[in-house]
């Protein structure tokens, strides 16, 4: 029983409280104001909306650990994408079949992991920052996608496609299920496998960590990796869903990204932060800004909303630390 | 300086009847201390016996509970405020200094003679003229208008004193200032402080490394456990005296040294040489030996040490263990071989400070809590257990952050971690930088205790007595050579130590 429990505790990490609380504050708020907020309407517009930003904050996840960020995920999702509409456009493009769309994906999360590659050698062996690295890299990324499509979209792609972006499987929409699919991978990589074990150690200390015998060029190279990778899952997964692709499509999800990490408990400077958390944190900016379409309210509005949900939580958080500072002294 | 206890100088500092108390725990208990004008005086005790929050009442920072007495230059105060006590001329050189590495020398001694005045421009000409005096005030010649970051930490040391005596100091407070000085810039530093002392300048030396203060001070205050030890003039005090002062205990040292002369070689060196680090070096540890190395700083110790542990590459030379020639092209090659390496910067380098105390401990040794290709929380958990039981390391929970534990138990746990890797030879180098004394020879029993099991331990030390009482042969290494070997058994301690100092 007891082990039970802390098996749960251990799953969700302690940085759960922060995004576990604003979940039931944003759900308490949204049932009292608007009596339709709990239909099974609003669950399915959050479960079709949750897994674009989500796979881009996945993918923002691992370099933030590290203590860097990964700037050109949009971009990479966009140029996966393209790599995805480009072979099925040679292959027939409408009347393209299931093999084709299979070889896309493979070519597109390898062309993900391609820009995830450069920017980890980059920033492994020149110790330049992750910022400017990454910045170069969306810098080029975004450059290459409008020098090929020439600015525009590029659509008409087979039916078959349809369900992967709109379609639901036991109920569950498809999207969401491979994005709770990616959670638990990233879930598995950072608390069981040798590599996620080092994303921390690095994250709070590389040189330590290169000292204890961490192959920290290894670990950054693969994290930055997987981060193109999985902007790449969620470049297919957008292409699904708007049925076209065009360079700069999730774009304002960049930065939403790292305060989602934020909300879910991640320090900024790297080291902490969990997947679990990182997911209701998530939950909670969708509910929220589904909540206020819901009102009514301008979709321009729940941005902006977010933007003041975030500061809040600093504020709440410096105030949680005062008084715990406080308890100490008294104690 | 006539001025010893007894000869009725009036004090320039008193305090009396000085308590404190954080969250419950009394950091201070009715503590008296005293400095007359002009001497150099010692505060000493171990970390957490209160020196720092004494002298953080002293300077301002805390307020000492009520009945506290503070008598200053004439004046009488309840608590000092930080305003006060820098206009009277009471200043502290920290342990970080807290100068500004991007500025100039000059900038760095006369800001505080700029802040605040109107109009608010800055006059360079005014601050380079004051820079300028405090330097010769002390003797010192630097370039006033190069960048602090272009000197040596000894040198940001002097630039920190001189910023103390622009402000008029009547009383200076050192925290720890040669824990990072080679020996010929602590000399320097003691000149430094003698002739601050004759011109009537009062300087409080807070320190952990006793020899130097023995050579400089008149009295000394020791505190232990936040309680008043006792004050004593420093003629006739020996060094055993003082730790045993501090700490409470005896620590008679014996020498632990014997002889492993039929015990086999762990490892070979042949005539291993780095250019600009070390030169031409040739030894070999054996099976249950500790060999130990001491020289000054930039001796080339470490440097040679990190050789060993493939983090260097050496230019020529020869390394084999066990008879087997090697060649790392990692530390995690050298892991793998059975190397470890306790590095000498514990806080920076030897642990991940905010990481757990789990964490720490099994970082080197992942595949060793694996099941079934995965990293296993419960194995992890039963590993660190057993190491924490068997160095006696005093921990909450294991989930805490490292940076938690004291200096020791970190040391205990930074061992641990190299252990779990199951070494060939385990290289200590400077192991009780940051340990406090009454701790360090729970290290000592531990390294004892893994030589016995027939470990092959280099110890590397600055502090010669470490090596002396420590090791079963002394290397002794200067400007990156060997300059000689010393066997414990048949020497003493002065021989090594006239040695090294030469």
């Amino acid at each position: 029983m007891n082990t039970a429990v802390n098996r749960i505790k251990e799953f969700l990490g302690p940085e759960i409280a922060g995004p576990g609380l604003a979940f039931v504050a944003v759900m308490l708020f949204f049932s009292l104001a608007s009596p339709q907020f709990l239909s099974s309407a609003t669950f399915g517009s959050v479960a079709f909306q949750l897994p674009e930003l989500g796979l881009l904050t996945l993918a923002m996840l691992l370099p933030v650990l590290t203590g860097g960020l990964n700037l050109a995920i949009t971009f990479t999702a966009n140029l996966a994408g393209l790599t995805v509409a480009w072979v099925l456009q040679a292959n027939g493009g409408v009347d393209a079949g299931m093999a084709s769309f299979v070889l896309g994906c493979i070519l597109a999360i390898a062309v993900g992991a391609a820009t995830g590659v450069v920017m980890g050698l980059v920033i492994a062996y020149t110790r330049a920052h992750p910022i400017l690295v990454s910045l170069s890299m969306m810098i080029f990324v975004r450059g290459l996608g409008e020098f090929l499509t020439r600015g525009g979209d590029i659509s008409g792609f087979p039916a078959f496609l349809q369900p992967i972006g709109h379609g639901s499987l036991a109920g569950i929409p498809i999207p969401l299920l491979i994005f709770i699919v990616c959670v638990l991978v990233w879930h598995v990589l950072l608390t069981r496998l040798k590599l996620g074990f080092n994303t921390y150690m690095i994250g709070s200390n590389i040189d330590a960590a290169r000292y204890s015998g961490v192959n920290t060029r290894k670990v950054l190279v693969l994290v930055y990796t997987l981060s193109g990778a999985m902007s790449a899952v969620a470049g297919i997964i957008m292409l699904a869903r708007f049925n076209s692709v065009r360079v700069g499509h999730g774009e304002s999800y960049l930065l939403i990204t790292v305060l989602a990490c934020f909300l879910g408990g991640v320090n900024p400077f790297g080291g902490f932060g969990r997947v679990i958390p990182v997911f209701v944190a998530l939950v909670v900016l969708q509910l929220l800004s589904s909540g206020l379409n819901l009102m009514g309210a301008n979709q321009h509005l729940a941005t902006a909303v977010w933007g003041i949900l975030l500061i809040a939580v600093m504020i709440l958080r410096w105030l949680a630390a005062q008084l715990m500072i406080f308890n100490r002294r008294k104690g | 300086m006539a001025d010893i206890p007894g000869t009725g100088a009036k004090p320039l500092l008193s305090l009396h009847n000085i308590n404190m108390t954080f969250g419950g725990i009394k950091a201070l208990k009715n503590v008296s201390f005293e400095v007359l004008p002009g001497e150099v005086h010692c505060l000493a005790g171990e970390n957490g016996s209160g020196k720092s929050t004494l002298i953080k009442i002293i300077t301002g920072v805390y307020r000492p509970e009520d009945g506290a007495v503070i008598e200053y230059d004439g004046q009488t105060y309840s608590h000092m405020s930080p305003v006060t006590a820098q206009a009277s001329g009471i200043q502290v050189i920290w342990q970080d200094l807290a100068l500004f590495p991007e500025m100039t020398v000059a900038e760095n001694i006369a800001f505080q003679t700029v802040i605040g005045r109107w109009p608010r421009f800055v006059n360079y000409r005014t601050m380079r003229d004051i820079a300028v005096k405090a330097l010769q005030r002390l003797g010192v010649a630097l370039d006033v208008d190069a960048p602090l970051k272009d000197y040596s930490i000894a040198q940001r040391q002097i630039v920190a004193i001189a910023r103390a005596l622009v402000g008029e100091a009547k009383l200076v407070f050192m925290d720890e200032p040669t824990a990072s000085l080679t020996q010929s810039e602590t000399d320097h530093l003691i000149e430094i402080v003698r002739s601050l002392s004759a011109s009537g300048v009062a300087v409080v030396f807070v320190s952990h490394r006793l020899a130097e203060v023995l050579e400089i001070s008149n009295r000394l205050t020791v505190l232990r456990d936040g309680a008043l030890v006792g004050v004593y003039p420093v003629e006739g005090m020996t060094q055993s005296r003082v730790t045993e002062l501090m700490t409470g205990k005896n620590f008679d040292q014996q020498v632990r040294a014997k002889s492993v002369r039929d015990n086999p070689i762990v490892l070979e060196v042949k005539r291993l040489s780095r250019p600009g680090q070390f030169h031409d070096i040739s030894f070999n540890v054996r099976s249950g030996e500790t060999l130990g190395i001491t020289g000054l700083l930039g001796a080339g110790r470490t440097e040679l040490a990190l050789a060993l542990f493939g983090m260097l590459k050496p230019r020529s030379g020869s390394v084999s263990l066990h008879g087997k020639p090697v060649r790392f092209s990692s530390n995690r090659d050298a892991i793998k071989a059975g190397i470890a390496y306790l590095s000498e910067d514990r806080l920076s380098l030897g642990l991940i400070q905010p990481q757990s105390i789990a964490d720490n401990l099994v970082i080197a040794s992942l595949d060793r809590i694996k099941s079934g290709g995965l990293l296993s929380d419960d194995r992890k958990r039963q590993l660190v257990a057993r190491w924490i039981a068997d160095l006696g390391v005093k921990i909450g929970r294991q989930s805490d952050a490292v940076s938690t534990l004291s200096g020791g138990n970190q040391q205990r746990i930074a061992i641990a971690k190299w252990l779990a890797t199951d070494p060939k030879l385990l290289i200590l180098d400077a192991p009780t930088v940051g340990v406090d004394v009454g701790a360090r020879a729970g290290i000592f029993e531990i390294v004892a205790k893994l030589a016995e099991s027939g470990l092959a331990i280099i110890l590397i030390s600055d502090e010669v007595p470490e090596v002396y009482f420590n090791a079963d042969r002394v290397l002794h290494m200067a400007q990156g050579q060997i300059a000689g070997w010393f066997d414990p058994q048949s020497c003493s301690l002065q021989d090594i130590e006239a040695a090294v100092y030469a």
